[in-house]
């Protein structure tokens, strides 16, 4: 029951940035929404994790946000150096 | 010498954490982290004194719970404005002073803002941190800092400022 | 103990789907910014938490994490919305505008 609450909530709120990543009137608008869904995405491995009993997601989870801020920080120079 | 054992332990606590208590993930740990800083430590600068204790027990008992309540404060107010159908902002990009020196110290300050109510960091020069806020307060420059970050400067000034 | 974790994660649920539609509703890139790094902030961390009340043998990582996530999420955003400054997007709305004389003084 409070995993179909959970995942329905975190659903709502990765179209909605979903909406924007693909909307978003200029490239600045679409990396921030990528940031939002990267950090949400951790928390989902999290719930999965204790969904399945399975300690590993958690590294899964921890190798995940390294990338994601590195894929922000990277975004965010090659954005500042192309204009 | 000291930079090599400060980054060594440094390295072994990660480890650690993050492969857990067994005698040979242990003892490989040390290895590879002894060999690595010994490699690095050109490249790094960190200084290890003693008092570091007790500035991470200040930084724990003192500054986290600040930080927590008033994150859950900036979510609430996050809340309200959003859901409100009129959408009541009133954004600004204001400058704020600030005493806290030390490269670590201004950047804990910087989040620690960008995670209060409203407030979120752009950029920092060598005494003033430019901060874009949801709901512009005031006039002057002293009035914005008793808004936004008074609750932070004291605690951060007396620990990072030795 | 497991009510505690079950009622935190639906707190997590909840805020990021108010970050969600916080991106979805501000007018420009810097209100966006501040309802998507604020909400999905505080979103892990109580599922974070909620994980350490689930299975307590996993907290030194999840704290990891926890750690991890309150470093690097406003310093992404912080970065993301300088370069988008230098870049020439402008504050909708704005009624102060600070940052505009210093970058004029620096070039």
């Amino acid at each position: 029951m409070i995993n179909i609450i959970y995942f329905i909530l975190v659903s709502i709120g990765i179209l909605f940035s979903g909406y924007r990543l693909i909307k978003g009137p200029n490239h600045f608008d679409r990396v921030v929404s990528l940031d939002v869904i990267n950090v949400m995405i951790i928390g989902v491995l999290v719930v999965i994790a204790i969904i399945a009993k399975n300690e590993m997601l958690i590294d899964v989870a921890i190798a995940y946000g390294i990338l994601g801020f590195l894929e922000t920080i990277v975004f965010a120079k090659f954005l500042e150096v192309r204009s | 010498m000291k930079k090599i054992i400060s980054l060594s332990l440094v390295m072994f606590i990660i480890w650690v954490l993050m492969a857990g208590f067994n005698v040979q993930e242990v003892i490989v740990g040390a290895a590879v982290s002894i060999i690595l800083s010994v490699i690095l430590s050109n490249y790094v600068q960190m200084s290890f004194k003693w008092n570091i204790i007790i500035k991470l027990l200040m930084f724990i008992l003192m500054y986290i719970p600040i930080l927590i309540i008033e994150l859950i404060k900036a979510n609430l107010d996050v809340a309200k404005r959003v859901l409100n159908p009129n959408l009541p902002i009133n954004p600004g990009i204001v400058k704020v002073p600030t005493k806290v020196k030390s490269d670590l110290g201004k950047l804990t300050l910087a989040n620690s803002i960008t995670l209060t109510p409203g407030t979120i960091s752009i950029d920092a020069d060598v005494e003033n941190v430019y901060i874009h806020w949801i709901d512009v307060k005031g006039e002057t420059a002293e009035e914005h800092q008793k808004h936004i970050s008074s609750s932070f400067e004291g605690v951060l000034g007396r620990i990072f400022n030795d | 103990m497991i009510i505690i974790g079950k009622i935190l994660l639906v707190i997590s649920g909840l805020f990021y789907a108010l970050g969600g539609l916080g991106l979805l509703r501000m007018p420009d890139v810097y209100n966006r910014a501040q309802a998507g790094t604020k909400a999905t902030t505080l979103g892990t961390f109580s599922a974070l938490v909620g994980a350490c009340f689930f299975f307590p043998a996993w907290t030194p990582k999840l704290l990891l994490i926890l750690v991890f996530v309150a470093i690097t999420n406003p310093v992404g955003s912080s970065t993301l919305l300088r370069s988008a400054y230098r870049n020439g997007v402008k504050p909708e709305k704005a009624t102060v505008d600070a940052l505009k004389e210093f970058y004029e003084k620096e070039v």
